[in-house]
């Protein structure tokens, strides 16, 4: 098992390069450039996009575990996909997609989706509130933060805004949300630092400038006089509507489908040449409690209309990139702020659960599956969840480091712990080599335990490779309950540990080993 | 749709329509600066004549006085210890007249903030915008807050008095030159001012002559302050010749009077001035811009002025049934003028501070934290515009009388973003000096305009309701209710859910779900461009 090792590979970069106003030429493996604090100041013209699945989508109907499918059949039977209208992923047979969802696994085929399975973190958090500001905070579950993920990273590249913005090096928004109100997600320490493009006070409506009727008095008098310098206020007006005036032609995008409306804007904007960072996008109805299929035709109905509406929509937009020859400078992220409960429900829906997939789309990324099918019970009963591989913030962290090429100390202070980096991104993303490759799709094959199920005690077998372990023992919800080892190794080879504890309640319970980019889950059974 | 400046045709005939909440809000948001939950309650049970009375009534007690709260290691006022107040020990200092100067602004802000249920304070700034003085010219800091209070005490009593007192107040006298203007060398500044700014106006049909000014300055000279920071009349500085005015003010003679009688020939003045209707008129016209609109055209001229002028001399220049009928009258409650007022600086961020009942310590019991607080605010009106204490010169602030623009002159690219930053600021982090901390308490705040605050749609139409004039479509607040208290669920449940189990629990987890979407749902209602509307 290799480290990460960022900075050991010799790289020549021999097209000139142009870093802080200097023209850099040369690269050997001791120049500033590969320091990551240089990376970190590098204006590079990346862009996320970042869709907000609103509600909590049902991870177990958009990414189907086929290697598990009579669990999963049993688990469901009411809302189950037939197993043969599962769509097929190349070179991953055992896990499909919903059958709505043509569009993402024609992207997943070409190699420009990938699935990391089972994103969640220690102790979900079932209500969409709290669950969503875990999310966008990228705190932990009891702690509490007023500040965004986004929106801490924008502020330690962007200090003083936007007191001194923009100007002649950022003449643009940093974010940008398309929708009437600024989200979590953006907030910085003092202020959001995300434009809502369809702010009455802001730019209205960027595309239409429609604005919502006065009243035919001299309220409403005064009301255009105010508008009109609320207009004039925001000093990115006249910039957002130029960009956007600049580009005439674009693909085509599915009618009636808001979010590929949003995403259309999107793409127009970043191809007019807009310098923003981070776009945020968002499309509800997820709460799937009853009725998410249609009676009878289980591929139809409420979720997979949700389904097919996304997967349209990110289709579209991720062809209407290629085709504007802005394909290399976006990466997408799907969120939900939850998944659903593994067990169905009587009314044809699925009630609030813990991890579930998460997509994310573009060119610069490494396809395929990241991480292995849920462990699902035989019988589900109506506790069971699916516990977390990924914790959602590794996926954060690897953006910020791997597509905006930020430092792991400059990273450090976005995301306030150490999460470790997942190979999801192309290496040349930031010039950086040496990032190791996965194992993927292979299950379990880091932890074994014996004997399994057990009465009252289990030997737990890990492998270990130099640096950091963590082990932990999860319930059948989902939540860590026990951390078994946390701390550094410096040899290669096995390890064991033994589970004794009478305290434990019978049921089932999961063994997640975290060691590097290896996340691992296995499920154990107490009798 | 292009939207046309209009003018009702209703008169002064008493409304009686109904008295509904935002008719009570309406007359509030016109007499007091912002208005809160608890008093539109107790005016709503009221109906109009008794609402337009108890807000005439000015029964209520008068503020005590600024305090020394400037007191430092290097500056202490030699007589009035920290906590005591200055006003009744002038001082010669510069030093302290410039503290003393700051801290009146400050315990201006905070009479303004407590303000009780009278139009006092509005009025107050009204005529303190009418007879426009700057503390930093009279630079005694004494003769402001004496000037200041004359204001306040006389603010609806009779304007020939209190044009009388003005005259011969020693801020004014300070202002402008008075004390300077004797037999010889005859200071026309007051004089010019008194006809043009104070009285008459520059209307067409104001034809007094040039000379006229220099006549009535004569008959002004003699007035002076003595070293005991008293006013007096100076015989010996008057001008004791006859003084002939012009066929304007139908040739009138005052006779030159020697002696102590020579104070007399003010108040001779005063009434000459006052024989004219057009003084009647222009107060009229200017209670009309400040409490109604700007736009007066022939139909409220005819209508609205003409009558309330005429009401105005029956009565003796007694303000307040002026008022009465006005603020009674159908005109004023007419859909036309609703929420037609663009918010001054005073009454954007004081109607902000008072309609989100934002607490404040207390002045007597912490002199020094409470008087830090409001010289933030101080701070945040100078920065939109409205220097209290400061107009910009002796016409006031242009937003009440510069044509064609008038009240749309405060708002423009640079004092609109401060506008919203500044509640932002008091929504997100608010301002704290040693552990007192004035922000806005959002779960206090919707308790106390909202009856049911579980149900996101009661409660997003009850933010809406109180905090804007006007009101908003429902498909806005319906998606605003959904992206900001259901975080883009469709179920209200999530917000009830939420709501409920803070009340049942108030844990911090539970304070912060339910505060952020409160939070942002306050800031994006008053970043509209109607909550500059009132």
């Amino acid at each position: 098992m290799k480290r990460r090792n960022f900075l050991k590979t010799s790289v020549a970069f021999i097209t000139p390069t142009i870093i802080s106003g200097n023209p850099i030429h040369i690269f050997d493996n001791n120049h500033p450039i590969l320091n990551p604090q240089v990376l970190a100041n590098v204006n590079n013209d990346k862009v996320l996009v970042i869709i907000q699945l609103s509600g909590g989508n049902d991870g177990l109907n958009t990414v189907i575990p086929k290697s598990v499918y009579s669990s999963y059949y049993n688990a469901r039977t009411n809302i189950a996909i037939p197993e043969t209208s599962i769509l097929k992923l190349d070179n991953f047979d055992a896990t499909g997609l919903h059958p709505s969802m043509t569009g993402m696994q024609s992207l997943f085929n070409d190699g420009k989706l990938s699935i990391i399975q089972s994103v969640g973190y220690p102790q979900p958090n079932y209500s969409h509130f709290r669950a969503t500001d875990i999310w966008m905070s990228a705190s932990d579950s009891d702690q509490y933060l007023n500040t965004g993920w986004a929106g801490r990273y924008l502020d330690f590249n962007y200090p003083n805004y936007p007191d001194d913005y923009p100007n002649a090096q950022n003449p643009d928004p940093l974010a940008i949300q398309i929708g009437s109100v600024t989200s979590l997600t953006c907030q910085g320490p003092a202020v959001n630092m995300g434009l809502s493009i369809s702010n009455p006070s802001s730019t209205y409506n960027l595309l239409d400038g429609v604005d919502e009727l006065v009243p035919n008095t001299n309220g409403g008098y005064e009301l255009n006089f105010i508008r009109t310098i609320a207009k004039q206020t925001n000093k990115y007006a006249t910039r957002l509507k130029q960009v956007s005036d600049s580009v005439t032609q674009q693909g085509t995008y599915p009618a009636n489908n808001s979010l590929a409306s949003q995403l259309k804007i999107v793409a127009r904007l970043v191809k007019g040449g807009l310098g923003t960072k981070i776009y945020l996008v968002s499309t509800g109805g997820f709460d799937t409690h009853s009725s998410q299929v249609q009676a009878g035709d289980t591929i139809k109905g409420t979720h997979a209309n949700l389904l097919s509406g996304l997967s349209e929509a990110i289709k579209s937009f991720q062809d209407d990139l290629k085709g504007l020859e802005v394909e290399d400078r976006v990466l997408g992220m799907t969120f939900s702020e939850f998944g659903r409960r593994v067990k169905s429900n009587a009314s044809g829906g699925t009630d609030h659960g813990a991890a579930a997939p998460l997509f994310l789309f573009g060119k610069n990324l490494r396809g395929g599956v990241f991480g292995t099918n849920p462990n699902l019970p035989l019988n589900a009963t109506v506790n069971d969840n699916i516990p977390y591989q990924y914790d959602f913030r590794s996926i954060y962290n690897s953006i910020i480091q791997n597509w905006f090429c930020v430092s792991e100390t400059n990273a450090l202070q976005v995301m306030y712990k150490q999460f470790p980096i997942l190979p999801i991104i192309n290496a040349s993303a930031c010039s950086v080599v040496g990032i190791e490759t996965p194992s993927l799709g292979n299950a379990g094959s880091m932890i074994n335990c014996y004997p399994n199920p057990f009465k009252t005690t289990t030997q737990i077998e890990y492998k270990v490779s130099v640096g950091h372990t963590l082990l932990q023992l999860l319930n059948n919800s989902g939540t860590v309950i026990r951390v078994l080892v946390d701390g550094m190794f410096n040899y290669e080879g096995n390890n064991s540990y033994t589970l004794n504890d009478n305290s434990l309640a019978p049921g089932i319970y999961y063994i997640r080993m975290q060691h590097g980019i290896e996340q691992n889950i296995k499920s154990i059974i107490k009798l | 749709m292009p939207v046309n400046i209009a003018s009702s045709n209703l008169g002064l005939t008493p409304y009686n329509g109904q008295w509904t909440k935002p008719i009570v809000k309406h007359l509030l948001k016109r007499t007091l600066f912002g208005v809160k939950a608890s008093e539109i309650d107790y005016f709503l049970l009221q109906g109009l004549t008794n609402s337009v009375d108890i807000l005439l009534a000015d029964t209520a007690d008068y503020p005590s006085p600024p305090l020394n709260d400037y007191n430092t290691a290097t500056v202490i006022d030699p007589v009035v210890p920290v906590g005591q107040t200055w006003v009744n020990n002038p001082s010669n200092d510069g030093t302290i007249n410039s503290l003393r100067r700051r801290t009146l602004k400050k315990w201006w802000v905070g009479v303004m903030l407590n303000q009780d249920r009278t139009i006092r304070e509005k009025l107050t700034l009204f005529w303190a915008n009418h007879f426009s003085t700057e503390s930093d010219v009279i630079n005694n800091a004494n003769y402001v807050y004496w000037h200041h209070d004359l204001l306040r005490k006389n603010c609806l009593g009779n304007f020939k008095k209190l044009i009388k007192d003005v005259t011969i107040d020693a801020g004014m006298l300070r202002y402008l030159n008075g004390y300077l203007n004797t037999s010889n060398a005859p200071d026309e500044n007051y004089a010019r001012e008194l006809q043009e700014l104070f009285t008459l106006g520059k209307g067409k049909d104001v034809i007094y002559s040039e000379e006229d000014v220099k006549t009535a300055a004569k008959v002004l000279s003699g007035w002076r302050i003595n070293n005991s920071f008293s006013v007096y009349f100076d015989a010996t500085r008057h001008a004791v010749t006859n003084k002939q005015f012009s066929a304007y003010y139908n040739n009138k003679i005052i006779i030159g009077k020697g002696g102590a009688n020579g104070a007399l020939e003010t108040d001779e003045l005063i009434d000459m001035i006052f024989e004219k209707q057009e003084v009647a008129k222009f107060i009229c016209r200017k209670l009309y811009t400040w409490f109604v609109y700007y736009h007066i055209d022939a139909t409220v001229e005819k209508n609205i002025i003409e009558p309330l002028a005429v009401l105005f001399i029956q009565h003796n220049f007694e303000i307040k049934p002026v008022l009465k009928v006005l603020l009674e009258s159908e005109h004023f409650y007419d859909n036309l003028y609703i929420g037609c007022q663009i918010k001054s600086p005073v009454d954007h961020i004081v109607g902000f501070l008072r309609e989100t009942s934002i607490v404040f310590p207390d002045p007597i019991t912490d002199t020094t934290d409470t008087y830090f607080h409001y010289n933030n605010i101080v701070t945040q009106l100078i920065n939109a515009g409205q220097d209290v204490g400061d107009p910009p010169n002796v016409s006031g602030w242009p937003a009440y009388y510069q044509v064609p623009n008038f009240s749309e002159l405060w708002i423009n690219a640079d004092t609109l973003p401060k506008r919203n930053k500044f509640t932002d600021l008091m929504i997100e982090t608010g301002y704290t000096r040693n552990g007192k901390k004035i922000m806005l308490n959002t779960i206090q705040f919707v308790k106390d305009i909202c009856i049911n605050p579980s149900d996101p749609n009661v409660l997003t139409n009850s933010l809406f309701s109180h905090l804007l004039s006007t009101d908003v479509s429902l498909e806005a607040k319906t998606n605003l209710k959904k992206q900001i208290l259901l975080s883009g669920q469709d179920s209200d449940r999530y917000w009830s859910d939420a709501w409920d189990s803070y009340i049942a629990s108030p844990t911090t987890i539970n304070f912060n779900l339910v505060n952020i979407r409160l939070k942002a749902m306050i800031k994006y209602i008053m970043n509209l461009p109607e909550y500059q509307l009132a």
